[in-house]
């Protein structure tokens, strides 16, 4: 198949005709730029939508205590509902639940959990979450030193505490090391265990984290929880709810409120607001897939026009090898090979420029945008569909135009 | 060289039947410089056609040497246009963006001689009408005249035994014309044989014999010698000897 000497005869054919080449390869390479750029810019919308949803588990659900407002079992409305350390010991049993932890409210009001922060000569007001050793996969944070807190801190009530990036910073110079040191936290002397960052950005990370089982005891919590959260694992909605409703169904009985109170206990629940999310993601990326596909039918067209038009201007010259002894194949295969060879080369430029300005795109910092980019796979598919275009336009005109008479495309002027 | 018996060839023209050629018969010896003269519309280009194997027949017997020309296949019926045929036109048809070296080795190409072998027997061809110093220029560049001469090196480089010159003076004024077919008839002398379909009596009175095509049909065959004293002498029944001798 491979011949040095057609491939010489398909050069010179590129080379001396500048304006077809040119006009061929810009709508290729167009082409492809305007799919891997869309393709790129429709990922990074979504990396950024993702992103900002990631400081929380995805499959999430959060359930606080609060008060009745329908009476049941003879209690009047607005009996304030407080959990304690056996409702999280018996939701923990529940089918369905993967990871589980309570949070103790340190804080003189219900829902504040500031308290001041020492060391040496130091001192700030940060988030202290009281709370067990799955609290880390609810928050989706990432340790960048040391360790969470586990079970054994818990079970042990130990002064074990996890601070966020933001807060080791302010605590410590860049030198220093906080992995093992010991600070003040309201009024109590905690060790650090650990340091952790969260991808959605600082307030989620001017935090730390104490055993619950600690902090009931430091702080005299006796065995209060104000906040059960849990993770469904990979539960669809329905199965979130079933779960939840199990839960809740076994809080009112404990608390004596009705199960359909919703008032009593709150829930918020992220498997649901996620799917929503999941919808857009989803739209969103059909959206760019669907103008994409648009591109890369707009690049067929074109090149096939452009190789019809190209194969018609050429009859004559057709016309003349066949009368010089070209067979039909060889018209064929050179008018082919030359369409395939243009439509490579071109669509790698267009490829290698969409890429680029994604690389450049990404540069830029940008809160909706996050690293856009496009598969290798899928640009080099669309270049290959672009070639595969352009070699069928340029097949079937060559194959007609190599039948046609010969006398016939030369008088053909 | 040549023979035709009883060729007949129709155009399907929706639901009518064309006929545009009649029972051809006519047959053209080794070595013979003939041109085969007619109106516009006398079916003289679809012969060419037939002749030059760019077109099929519908009934008769078409003899080249001794071959049947009769539904080839493509890649024969290339190969024998490539090795036994070389074609003239009257536009020339050159390839515009080809210099003229290259257009004379193009049909070496198809024969798979390397490039630097076809460029150099190029450039011999080239030299022998007289364009050495012409070779690395476009057709765009040169007269008709030039042209028409690339062309025929062109028809040559494949070393035919059959040239087929289609109004080759069609395009020229009548003095490139004449030193056109100067050159057809140095051609001829080499020994090819050379048919030229025309409708120019003066380029028919060049040849040895023509042939009168009307409506389809052969009306007859003229000697040339009442028009052309130089061939005059010579006896019809061998005429490729006689005319290589004399020229």
């Amino acid at each position: 198949m491979f011949s040095l000497d057609r491939w010489m005869e398909v050069f010179d054919t590129i080379r001396r005709n500048k304006l077809r080449t040119a006009l061929t390869a810009i709508s290729v390479a167009w082409g492809i730029f305007v799919l891997v750029f869309l393709l790129g810019l429709g990922n990074g919308l979504n990396h950024g939508m993702r992103a900002n949803f990631a400081r929380d588990a995805t499959n999430g659900v959060w359930i606080v205590a609060n008060k009745t407002s329908e009476p049941h079992a003879g209690y009047d409305i607005g009996r304030r509902i407080t959990f304690e350390n056996r409702d999280y010991d018996a939701a923990k049993q529940t089918r369905g639940i993967d990871r589980i932890t309570g949070q103790h409210f340190t804080g003189a009001n219900r829902f504040s959990n500031t308290m001041v922060t020492k060391r040496g000569g130091k001192a700030n007001s940060f988030a202290v979450n009281a709370v067990h050793a799955d609290a880390i996969y609810l928050e989706a944070h990432e340790m960048v030193a040391g360790r969470f807190l586990t079970d054994v801190d818990v079970r042990d009530k130990r002064k074990s505490v996890v601070v966020g990036r933001p807060v080791a910073a302010f605590l410590f110079e860049p030198a220093e090391n906080p992995i093992g040191e010991w600070i003040v936290v309201g009024g109590v002397p905690f060790q650090i265990v650990g340091v952790y960052s969260d991808p959605s950005g600082n307030e989620q990370e001017r935090q730390m984290y104490i055993p619950i089982s600690t902090a009931q005891l430091a702080f005299n919590g006796a065995d209060r929880i104000g906040l059960l959260s849990f993770t469904v694992g990979d539960a669809g909605p329905a199965e979130a709810q079933a779960i939840i409703d199990t839960v809740v169904g076994q809080l009112a009985e404990r608390h004596k409120f009705a199960p359909t109170d919703h008032q009593a206990v709150r829930v918020f629940n992220n498997v649901e607001q996620f799917q929503r999310f999941q919808m857009l993601f989803w739209i969103i990326s059909f959206f760019v897939f669907l103008i994409g596909m648009g591109t890369l039918a707009a690049g067929v067209v074109g090149v096939s026009n452009i190789m019809m038009i190209a194969v018609k201007e050429r009859t004559k010259e057709i016309g003349v090898r066949k009368a010089i002894g070209a067979t039909p194949r060889s018209i064929v295969l050179m008018i082919v090979q030359e369409a395939v060879f243009l439509t490579g080369v071109a669509g790698l430029l267009g490829l290698s420029g969409g890429v680029a300005s994604l690389e450049l795109l990404g540069k830029m910092d940008n809160d909706f945008i996050k690293n856009p980019s496009v598969g290798i796979g899928t640009g080099v598919v669309a270049t290959v569909i672009l070639v595969l275009a352009g070699a069928l336009a340029g097949y079937f005109p060559a194959r007609a135009a190599a039948k046609v008479n010969p006398i016939h495309a030369l008088r053909d002027q | 060289m040549l023979r035709l018996e009883k060729v007949n060839k129709y155009y399907r023209v929706g639901t009518h039947s064309l006929h545009v050629l009649r029972d051809i018969d006519f047959h053209v010896a080794d070595g013979e410089f003939v041109s085969i003269m007619g109106a516009s519309g006398s079916g003289k280009s679809t012969l060419l056609n037939i002749l030059g194997i760019l077109d099929d027949y519908d009934s008769g017997e078409y003899w080249l040497g001794d071959t049947l020309i009769r539904s080839l296949s493509e890649r024969r019926s290339a190969d024998y246009r490539n090795r036994f045929i070389g074609f003239v036109f009257q536009s020339f048809n050159l390839l515009p963006f080809k210099t003229a070296l290259e257009n004379v080795a193009l049909p070496l190409y198809y024969q798979g001689v390397s490039r630097r072998k076809r460029n150099q027997i190029a450039a011999q061809y080239l030299e022998r009408v007289g364009l050495r110093d012409w070779s690395e220029h476009l057709p765009s560049e040169m007269s008709g005249g030039q042209k028409q001469r690339v062309a025929i090196a062109r028809a040559l480089i494949g070393k035919p035994r059959l040239i087929l010159a289609d109004e080759p003076t069609g395009a020229l004024d009548s003095e490139t014309s004449q030193q056109i077919m100067d050159l057809m008839s140095e051609i001829h002398s080499t020994g090819i044989t050379v048919l030229v379909v025309t409708h120019d009596a003066e380029v028919a009175a060049r040849t040895q014999r023509t042939i009168r095509l009307r409506d389809g049909k052969v009306l007859g065959e003229h000697e040339a010698s009442l028009s052309n004293p130089r061939m005059a002498a010579m006896p019809a029944d061998k005429p490729a000897d006689k005319a290589a001798a004399e020229t």
